[in-house]
């Protein structure tokens, strides 16, 4: 208690001093910044995953493959949801004497609960919004579907056991499902006339839906319920799941945000680190005092541990209250992108800040603090022991202890926790050698200069560690503000550039080998540009090394369905654009002994499959074996033809196959797609305009937020700066004060001072011009995998910026030399 | 013992107050002094009698609150803080008690500093001289971390007569050293005073340093009692 008061005591005066109050910034900035992000991940990315459920059709979907219980309605529409109910299955359309498969959708006034259907009169005709639904004994189709047939709105069809009549073309509908190619035509029928098709019968294979819609908390809560009921049959299907495009739009989202929150918070307890340093420093005499006076070591440190700990309580408050407010900001940014209003956000956020504030405060001053305890109470006769410094290891592992703690409440991504240590290792690495040869040098200069540069340069020379720290957290501040400023530009811009106009928004597939040419002219004449087109040959996964696959082996749904169907397999002979190597080789031209296999990463993990596995795919009645040779990572949200896995040439050639291309149609071109299928009937048209869009929409709203979010990261690193200067603000006061004493004017002290803060920035700037280009080469090729534009820019204005805060920041701490008579500040050493 | 020569440092009714949480403190009360040109003078009492506080205002390191102090005839007060400094460059040495090198540069470059300041021509060709007359003509390119006490003592020395100062001031210049260390540098500091026919002023509780000084000056609560 005694110690607790003690503490408390000290704290006060410390707080009045001024001492503490780079700390509580420091804090109050990193807990901001952590917890706007915690209310992003929260509520944000949940409001986007919403946006998303637009492409699912509501905002939670239970899928099951029997009836969906009236029971479980009613608890939905008691939680406060709206539901609607589908039935898919996939049935025989004939009309004539023609034949076709289709993915048939019986719906229910509701549907669909989130998005809208989009519907034409007429092949390819004018398309029109519609809440209504297809009136008993009609059904909408789609252009697929018209064009297999050959029919027109207005015809009939035969399904199961009724006649039914084509009302509409079906052009949109928000939850068609996850693989574009993969699925049968489409037809949509009123619920009511199920029962008289008589196609539903015990054992059918049939999938019912329920799609949800209401406020995110309600929403929350009935997953939740339903996930820990563990119901039967039962399964939750998420917007990840559905479409690779979004996936990694919002995992880059994701990365950028965790990185940004990241950064700012070992930003913030680098300032911490040196501002307890100084704050050290300053306590030798009063600790020597209190250690002579009798206090134990363990008294010295409680004293300073609870006062940290008090301040880090109160600082990472008052960040809290400030993320609290700025997610207000967030989420003005984000409206009209969710369809309800956010729910107020949760006290868990409050809790996690308060946990990063103590953490970042406890991780990066705790060291320097316990120097204290080994304050030598001889200290009180001779002024010059000091404890020892610290070694290097000890604090760099507070440091790397405190971040893993908070890295994975953050991003939840180890990757980026690993790249962003190793990125700060070696920017440090960078700075810390560019800086020591740069002082190195201009150590040989200084009996070439005037009294006053020689001093400043004499200043950095010998205080080269101190220099060095200083420059450090200088140009690392400074590098980050260049990466969030010209460097993130780049980036968003290179992230955005992904979909620029003309991004395919029409796949053709079904091409029948013998139309290739034909096709590729026709298009031709009339200038729509085609990408490459590639061959595409259906086969199923049946066994890996020798082993059959087995759908129930896998727990997650995605890898079940995906086992489940037909993959889509092609062969190439180069690696396609916007597909990377991650592991082996790709196969050159020469190469067609064995068949190999290049595997998608993504489906590789979710699948199981190693390098160096043999897959057996079942094509056409045939099994083919062939080995892993590489696994590529696929840039899914370029809209590209790509494919999961990818044979050697040579191997699947002989199996039937069709051909798969993409281009781009302006709106007002529309009229081309008629004459193109009435030209090549066999090819079908699918329409990725709409689910284009949508993620253009998300990519903006996400470099909106991550703008907002970066902007506490800039401020941390305008504080780390402002902690480097002060520092040595103290040495620099007396130094200054004993210039003047020896009888140099304000001029020359000022001239020193200059000198001294000139050239500490330039190192700084162009270490950090330097660095931030690395990282950001770094960033862009291995964290956020996109070409990135170095922008030259960065090594005018680095040492421009750096020199400007360094010299004027530094001259605003050392004002006060020119303010006290040199006796007072000669007085105070 | 009085020196007949003119006066260099003339300090007329002084005094300084600062302000404490208990008030204005009075620290130097109506000090009338004159000192001559190649005298040698010491300032002795008890801790917090004002002796350094009287040491500074007379060297113009701070300006008084009430009265006047004239250095060769110039009211430093009158002086900014530039003109002052000009003063002290052009005129007037110091020797600390805690050295007050700059630690970042090397002896040479210690000693060097006020010549340098005050435009000097060749100011190393002088700085060696000064290092050479207090025996540290091998210590040259040593920074003040690598000198003992008594070395970086002799190097402030050095420093203090560099420029060939009219006043040397001098705050307790052996506080901080042992005694066989401490005579040493006294007797340098007096052998290069009479040498140079500097005007010494010495600040120490040590009687045996202040019979070194032609005369003596006794301080209590602010105020001379003894001269």
């Amino acid at each position: 208690m005694k110690t607790f008061s003690l503490a408390v005591n000290a704290l006060r005066r410390d707080w009045r001093s001024g001492e503490l109050r780079l700390i509580a910034i420091a804090v109050v900035i990193a807990v901001a910044s952590f917890t706007s992000v915690s209310f992003f991940t929260d509520r944000v990315l949940q409001a986007t995953e919403l946006q998303s459920a637009e492409l699912l059709a509501a905002d939670l979907v239970l899928l099951s493959g029997r009836a969906i219980d009236a029971g479980l309605i009613e608890r939905a529409n008691a939680a406060g949801l709206i539901s609607s109910r589908t039935t898919s299955f996939r049935s025989i359309v004939i009309v004539a004497e023609k034949l076709q498969m289709a993915e048939v959708k019986a719906i229910e006034d509701g549907y669909p609960v989130r998005g809208h259907l989009r519907i034409s009169n007429t092949l390819f005709g004018e398309e029109s919004i519609t809440t209504e639904l297809p009136a008993p004994g009609t059904v909408w189709v789609d252009v697929r579907l018209l064009q297999i047939l050959n029919i027109e709105p207005g015809d009939q069809i035969n399904l199961g056991a009724s006649q039914l009549t084509v009302s509409k073309v079906l052009t949109y509908e928000p939850d068609r499902g996850g693989d574009l190619f993969n699925i049968a035509p489409r037809l949509l029928m009123n619920m009511i006339d199920v029962p008289a098709t008589e196609l539903i019968l015990p054992g059918s294979r049939v999938q019912y839906r329920l799609l949800l819609g209401g406020k995110l908390d309600a929403i929350k809560q009935f997953r939740q319920m339903i996930e820990s009921n563990n119901e039967d049959d039962l399964k939750i299907h998420s917007i990840r799941d559905a479409r690779p495009e979004l996936k990694s739009a919002l995992e880059r989202a994701e990365q950028f945000l965790g990185l940004a929150a990241l950064v700012s918070i070992a930003l913030a307890g680098l300032a911490v680190a040196m501002s307890a340093q100084r704050y050290a420093i300053r306590h030798f005499d009063n600790c020597a005092i209190m250690r002579c006076l009798g206090a134990e070591q363990s008294t010295i440190t409680n004293i300073y541990f609870i006062q940290l700990l008090i301040l880090s309580v109160i600082s990472s408050l008052a960040g809290c209250g400030i993320g609290y407010i700025a997610q207000h900001g967030l989420s003005a940014l984000m409206s009209g992108l969710t369809p309800e209003a956010l729910p107020a956000p949760s006290l868990l956020p409050v809790a996690t800040g308060l946990l990063t504030g103590m953490i970042t405060v406890l991780g990066f001053a705790m060291p320097q603090i316990l120097r204290l305890r080994n304050v030598s109470p001889l200290r009180v006769l001779r002024r010059d022991l000091a404890p020892l410094p610290l070694r290097g290891i000890t604090t760099y592992i507070f440091a790397v202890v405190a971040l893993a703690l908070l890295t994975p409440w953050q991003s939840g991504n180890i990757h980026l926790t690993v790249y962003m240590l190793l990125g700060i290792f070696v920017t440090g690495l960078i700075l810390t050698g560019s800086a020591r040869l740069m002082i190195h040098w201009l150590n040989h200069l200084r009996s070439r200069v005037g009294v006053a540069a020689r001093y400043g340069l004499a200043n950095i020379a010998r205080r080269k560690n101190q220099s060095i720290a200083q420059i450090l957290g200088i140009g690392l501040g400074v590098m980050v503000m260049l990466l969030l400023t010209l460097i993130r530009t780049d980036l968003l811009e290179s992230w955005s550039n992904k979909l620029p106009d003309g991004t395919p928004n029409y796949f053709l597939i079904n091409i029948q080998p013998d139309e290739i040419e034909m096709l590729q002219a026709f298009m031709q004449q009339h200038a729509a540009l085609t990408t490459d087109i590639y061959p595409m040959i259906r086969g199923r996964l049946t066994a890996i090394n020798g082993k059959a696959v087995n759908p129930n082996v896998y727990k997650d749904q995605r890898a079940q369905r995906l086992v489940s169907r037909e993959f889509n397999l092609s062969w190439a002979r180069d690696l396609q654009a916007g597909n990377r190597l991650v592991a082996g080789n790709w196969w050159s031209a020469h190469e067609t002994d064995n068949t190999q296999f290049s595997v998608e990463q993504g489906i590789a993990e979710t699948l199981g499959i190693n390098m160096h596995d043999k897959l057996t795919y079942s094509i056409a009645g045939q099994d083919i074996t062939g080995e892993v040779t590489n696994l590529r990572w696929v840039e899914w949200d370029s809209f590209n033809v790509n494919f999961f896995v990818i044979a050697n040439p040579g191997k699947l050639e002989k199996y039937p196959g069709t051909y798969i291309t993409s281009f781009y149609l302006a709106a007002d071109k529309k009229k081309l797609l008629i004459d193109l299928v009435k030209r090549f009937p066999s090819v079908t048209v699918v329409d990725i305009d709409a689910l284009l869009s949508q993620v253009r929409i998300i990519m903006q709203q996400v470099i909106k937020t991550i703008e907002f979010v970066f902007g506490f990261t800039l401020l941390a690193g305008l504080i780390v700066m402002f902690a480097a200067l002060q520092t040595t603000h103290d040495e620099r006061i007396h130094e200054s004060a004993l210039l003047s004493a020896l009888g140099a004017n304000r001029h020359q002290i000022l001239a020193s001072l200059i000198a001294e803060f000139l050239c500490l920035g330039l190192v700084a700037g162009v270490s950090s011009a330097f660095s931030a280009t690395v990282v950001a080469l770094a960033l862009a090729e291995f964290v956020f995998k996109m070409d990135v534009f170095i922008n030259p820019w960065v090594w005018l204005i680095a040492p421009l910026i750096c020199s400007l805060v360094i010299v004027l920041g530094g001259l605003a701490g050392t004002r006060k030399v020119f303010n006290t008579a040199p006796m007072v500040a000669l007085r105070k050493i | 013992m009085q020196s007949t020569s003119r006066p260099v440092v003339q300090a007329e009714k002084l005094g300084k107050q600062v302000l404490s949480p208990a008030g204005q403190l009075i620290i130097l009360q109506d000090i009338d002094l004159t000192i001559h040109a190649g005298e040698t003078l010491a300032i002795v009492g008890v801790s917090g009698s004002g002796k350094s506080t009287l040491l500074g205002l007379l060297a113009g390191l701070d300006i008084p609150t009430s009265g006047r102090v004239f250095i060769d005839g110039t009211n430093i007060s009158d002086l900014d803080e530039d003109g002052r400094a000009r003063m002290r460059n052009q005129r007037v040495g110091f020797v600390f008690q805690s050295f007050q090198l700059l630690a970042s540069l090397t002896a040479l470059e210690n000693v060097m500093l006020p010549l340098e300041l005050a435009g000097a021509v060749a100011p190393d060709i002088e700085a060696r001289q000064r290092l050479t007359e207090v025996g540290l003509a091998e210590r040259l390119q040593h920074y003040p971390n690598q000198l003992s006490g008594g070395e970086q003592q002799r190097v402030a020395i050095a420093r203090a007569f560099a420029g060939k100062p009219q006043i040397l001031f001098a705050d307790e210049p052996t506080g901080n050293l042992d005694q066989k260390t401490a005579q040493q540098i006294i007797d340098l500091l007096f052998s290069l005073n009479s040498e140079h026919g500097t005007t010494l002023v010495l600040v120490t509780h040590n009687p045996a340093i202040a019979d070194h000084c032609e005369r003596s000056l006794t301080l209590a609560g602010g105020k001379i009692i003894a001269s």
